[in-house]
């Protein structure tokens, strides 16, 4: 029990590694050959391990292993001769000579190479997160399918299918021009950003799972902050705003792992150093005049760490979903403008401008939205709102949440008939 | 949907000297009018503010200091929304806070070369 435990650790640490590292050696269009030799070498180690005893070193094992069946793979296909001999100009006994470079700085740096290699327009954004998880994160096809509620083989036939596009296009594993940085991050930031809000957001009942998803996204977005090209103001600002939103982490999800609203949360809970932290990337992500919409977010949730409600408080952030709508549309943004307006200048006021979102009538979340400013103002018309909400939402914690409002609407409304009895 | 030009207008004489506290009071409702452009997802360009200086130039090599239209009256700036048709875009524009200042809007749709 306690080697499986070791190895699955290791597995999440190093797979990732060998798998970048190899995939260098190897050229992306033969990806698969270093993924199974990476999977060869842990069940080669579950297989010894469980037998003998652990190894002195296991990760020095791990790597030696793999290192080993590389090695023994180029002797043995015509990969060699085909790809790598064309870039290596040894003339004797090559295959003895190639260095697979498993120190920590060819290590991070593959990693790098492999975000840019990954993260392509070419393919969707969702097999785009999918092949980061994999690769970059190296977690397994179940844990992929239970963070995207989904299953195997449908990931399976994702990932392929996006590393066949990607092979198609000729992708190299490498970083890009100095001039082409700016453009490839965009890419890149959004898979980090898509990856966070996955485990953010997702609804699948894993809380460990998404919190490790969380914990991957600012792993890799910090690797960007320690590599100097990609320390760039934006890369900082995304980092800022996960920081802001994982130091909620422990305060948003309850023992049954359903979601705690921001409101009711305990801030005791909040984590103060992930918020600090925050901060300060935020502060590095001033530097220059980019303004973007992960610095707008970020922004955001800074206010949000804010417990104490103010009327500063929601102006600020109202005034940043203005600008981030003015940037970018986003349905989510719209309703949560309409919500820091309520905060802002009142209910009634957000009642005229909730009630001009008519692109949003087939959301669950804009009657819910509706359902809480109209409540005490005109709680029947809050009702049939919260009630169409309730037809709408999908999954049933949401279901559960709108039926909690629903119940608690009408408790206030009988004690307020009662008591003007 | 069409684009509609939005053109503000509002008096010539108007003080363009302020202090920051008027600034911010001016600047909230004119983002709010912007955000709730965008949150309705018909902002099509945010346009831009003009600075009230400006020249006229007329044939034969006649230029006038001033950028008015007539008399006392300066476009200010512009945006360009997305609507069904002028009487929507008209509506819409109604919630403008140039409306309030004793300005007005004029609203032109865009047509596509």
């Amino acid at each position: 029990m306690q080697d499986n435990k070791l190895i699955s650790d290791l597995f999440r640490t190093e797979h990732r590694k060998l798998t970048a590292v190899l995939a260098g050696v190897f050229g992306f269009e033969h990806i698969q050959i270093a993924e199974d030799i990476v999977s060869d070498t842990f069940l080669l180690a579950t297989e010894k391990w469980g037998q003998n005893k652990l190894p002195h070193n296991p990760t020095a094992w791990l790597y030696t292993v793999a290192k080993n069946k590389a090695k023994d793979h180029l002797k043995h296909t015509t990969i060699f001769t085909q790809k790598v001999s064309a870039t290596i100009k040894a003339e004797h006994s090559v295959y003895e000579e190639i260095e697979i470079d498993l120190s920590e700085k060819n290590i991070n740096d593959s990693q790098l190479q492999m975000m840019f290699a990954i993260c392509q327009p070419v393919i969707p954004a969702e097999a785009q997160v999918g092949l980061a998880l994999r690769i970059l994160c190296g977690f397994g096809i179940d844990e992929i399918a239970d963070a995207f509620l989904s299953n195997k083989e449908t990931i399976n036939k994702r990932l392929l299918r996006a590393k066949e596009k990607l092979r198609q296009h000729k992708v190299k594993i490498e970083f890009p021009d100095t001039g082409e940085i700016n453009k490839r991050l965009e890419t890149v930031l959004l898979t980090l950003y898509l990856l966070f809000n996955e485990g953010y957001y997702s609804i699948s009942g894993n809380t460990n799972l998404r919190k490790d998803l969380c914990l991957e996204a600012m792993r890799l977005t910090y690797l960007l902050i320690e590599n100097k090209p990609t320390d760039l103001p934006v890369v900082n600002a995304l980092f800022s705003l996960m920081c802001f939103h994982a130091s909620r982490f422990e305060a948003r999800i309850d023992k049954n792992g359903d979601m705690i609203l921001y409101d009711e949360q305990d801030s005791t809970l909040w984590n103060d150093e992930l918020i600090t932290r925050g901060t300060n990337y935020l502060i590095r992500a001033s530097r220059g005049d980019q303004l973007t919409r992960y610095h707008l977010e970020s922004a955001i949730a800074y206010w949000h760490t804010i417990k104490t409600d103010s009327d500063e408080k929601w102006e600020n952030v109202l005034q940043l979903y203005n600008k981030l709508l003015i940037l970018e549309y986003s349905p989510m943004a719209a309703l949560n403008r309409t919500y820091a307006l309520a905060k802002a200048d009142g209910k009634e006021k957000a009642i005229i401008e909730a009630e001009k979102l008519t692109q949003l009538t087939g959301s669950h979340l804009y009657h819910s939205l509706l359902g809480y400013l109209y409540s005490g103002i005109a709680n029947e018309k809050a009702l049939q709102h919260l009630q169409t909400a309730l037809k709408l939402a999908k999954n049933k914690v949401e279901k559960n949440r709108i039926d909690k409002n629903i119940k608690a609407l009408k408790k206030e409304e009988l004690l307020m008939g009662r008591s003007s009895n | 949907m069409n684009e509609f030009l939005l053109i503000y207008r509002r008096e010539a004489d108007f003080d363009t000297q302020f202090t920051a506290e008027q600034l911010k009071e001016i600047s909230k409702p004119w983002m709010d009018w912007m955000g709730g452009l965008a949150a309705q997802s018909i902002l099509a360009d945010r346009g831009n503010r003009l600075d009230s200086a400006g020249k006229v130039v007329k044939p034969n090599n006649v230029i006038t200091n001033g950028a008015y239209v007539e008399i006392k009256e300066l476009i200010g700036g512009y945006s360009i929304i997305k609507a069904a048709s002028l009487d929507e875009a008209a509506e819409i524009a109604k919630g403008c806070p140039i409306l309030a200042v004793g300005g007005n809007v004029e609203v032109r749709e865009i047509l596509q070369m």
